[in-house]
């Protein structure tokens, strides 16, 4: 029978612990554990990007990642993206632009996004899709989220 | 999934100690990237996972005009190429970290985890290789360097002795007139495994601009990633025209000893690392010439 480790973190800027199996991955805790369903287990191996959250201000697959390891981390799920007064420009942005079909990778693609336009406010079409390029979508909606990333950052630079 | 027991060693020497007395049965965990992915699949069975990433000389990123740069083997990808100065001298070492995954995989793989990883298709290994890295590892018996292209040994298989580990990368200041380039060939755009790749570098001497020093590395076409110092030592003394790139690209090709797998074939492989070297070359001559140009102002 091996270990449960006490794991303190901070998730969407709240102080949180929990006990985990080593073998546990980010995921699985953020999931089962702190019933935070944002983020999907797609493909399990890092390939799919569903699975996103931002660590410690480093974009990362939770399902990579062990819930041991994210001891003393800040971590921001999609569920921490939202503001208090409801949507965020990029979530907006997605919806104005229909930039979803069946919804399964836009969870991941909101973090994505939202770890991109931390790091740089202004990308232009290539830098977009260079840093998805990590974020599969099945049902191949591209152009339309590209244009949406694109869109909300223009929007998130106007409301600085 | 097997199940294991993991361990934060807060010191090289908490770690050097662990591993000397449990290194059969451990694997040691930088990114992750690859070891989760292999224990999920249940193709490694370790019973202690060594977490080295708390341990503060594995997380060194800096770089001085006397000692030159220094990488701890637990620095992922993403802090590497988003290091502005670091990114401007050695923009051939951020063409490999930048294509490795996706922003997600960067944001935790490390060059520590893909050298001793060894495989034969490693993106950073050819660019560290023709940036003449040198790999410290650390044991039971202290400190040791290797220079990067003697790490791999076969297919996934590295140098190490059982109770050693990755360290820290050490490259040079880059000279004046030195320039770099690493490129691969993958069927799709972003966030595939290389065909084939090749790494060059350069330094052109600022008078004629005739190549002073040069290395070229191919990748995914042996066993492990090859110095090729023949195509190398081919462009010494040489201006760099189509025909010496040409023969240094021949003579690259001559030493690959690809095999045909899913990802290609013997005679593409081959093909490829002609190609591959010439752009690399090419790439390097313009990165070199820029810094001629930088140096004279």
């Amino acid at each position: 029978m091996s270990q449960r480790i006490h794991v303190q973190t901070e998730i969407n800027g709240e102080a949180q612990d929990f006990l985990c199996d080593p073998r546990e991955s980010l995921l699985d805790v953020l999931r089962n554990t702190m019933g935070l369903t944002g983020a999907k287990e797609g493909c399990r191996n890092g390939n799919c990007g569903a699975c996103n959250v931002i660590m410690d201000g480093i974009l990362v697959n939770s399902c990579l990642v062990l819930a041991v390891e994210a001891e003393g981390s800040s971590i921001t799920t999609v569920e921490g993206i939202n503001t208090p007064v409801g949507l965020h420009l990029i979530q907006q942005k997605y919806m104005d632009h229909a930039a979803l079909q069946c919804g399964i990778c836009t969870l991941g693609l909101i973090v994505a996004t939202k770890a991109l336009l931390d790091h740089n406010p202004a990308p232009t079409e290539h830098d977009v899709r260079l840093w998805l390029a990590g974020n599969l979508c099945r049902c191949t909606g591209y152009d339309k989220i590209v244009r949406a990333v694109l869109d909300a950052a223009e929007a998130m630079r106007e409301n600085v | 999934m097997h199940s294991f027991t993991y361990v934060r060693p807060q010191s090289l020497e908490e770690a050097s100690t662990f591993l000397s007395e449990h290194r059969e049965q451990a694997r040691i965990l930088a990114g992750g990237t690859d070891l989760l992915v292999q224990i999920q699949s249940s193709s490694v069975t370790p019973d202690y996972i060594v977490d080295i990433k708390h341990i503060p000389e594995l997380n060194v990123l800096s770089f001085d005009e006397t000692g030159g740069l220094r990488i701890g083997a637990a620095v992922p990808c993403f802090k590497i190429w988003n290091h502005h100065e670091i990114a401007h001298l050695y923009p051939g070492l951020i063409d490999a970290v930048q294509l490795i995954g996706g922003t997600q995989i960067q944001g935790r793989a490390t060059l520590g985890g893909n050298v001793a990883n060894a495989s034969p298709a490693a993106d950073t290994i050819p660019s560290l290789i023709v940036h003449g890295a040198i790999c410290d590892v650390i044991g039971r018996q202290g400190i040791r360097s290797i220079a990067v292209q003697d790490i791999c040994i076969g297919p996934g298989q590295n140098a190490l002795a059982p109770d050693e580990f990755l360290l820290r990368f050490q490259i040079k200041p880059p000279s004046i007139g030195f320039g770099a380039h690493y490129l691969r060939f993958i069927p799709r755009n972003e966030m595939d495994i290389a065909v084939a790749s090749a790494g060059a570098s350069l330094v052109l001497n600022p008078d004629d601009q005739t190549v002073q020093y040069a290395r070229i590395a191919i990748g995914a076409v042996a066993p492990t990633p090859l110095l090729v110092i023949a195509a190398g030592e081919s462009l010494i003394g040489q201006p760099l025209t189509n025909e010496s790139i040409d023969r240094a690209a021949r003579l690259a090709a001559q030493a690959a000893q690809p095999i045909t797998d899913i990802r290609g074939t013997i005679s593409q492989r081959k093909h490829l690392a002609a190609v591959l070297t010439r752009r690399a070359l090419v790439k390097a001559q313009e990165r070199a010439l820029q810094s001629l140009k930088g140096a004279s102002h």
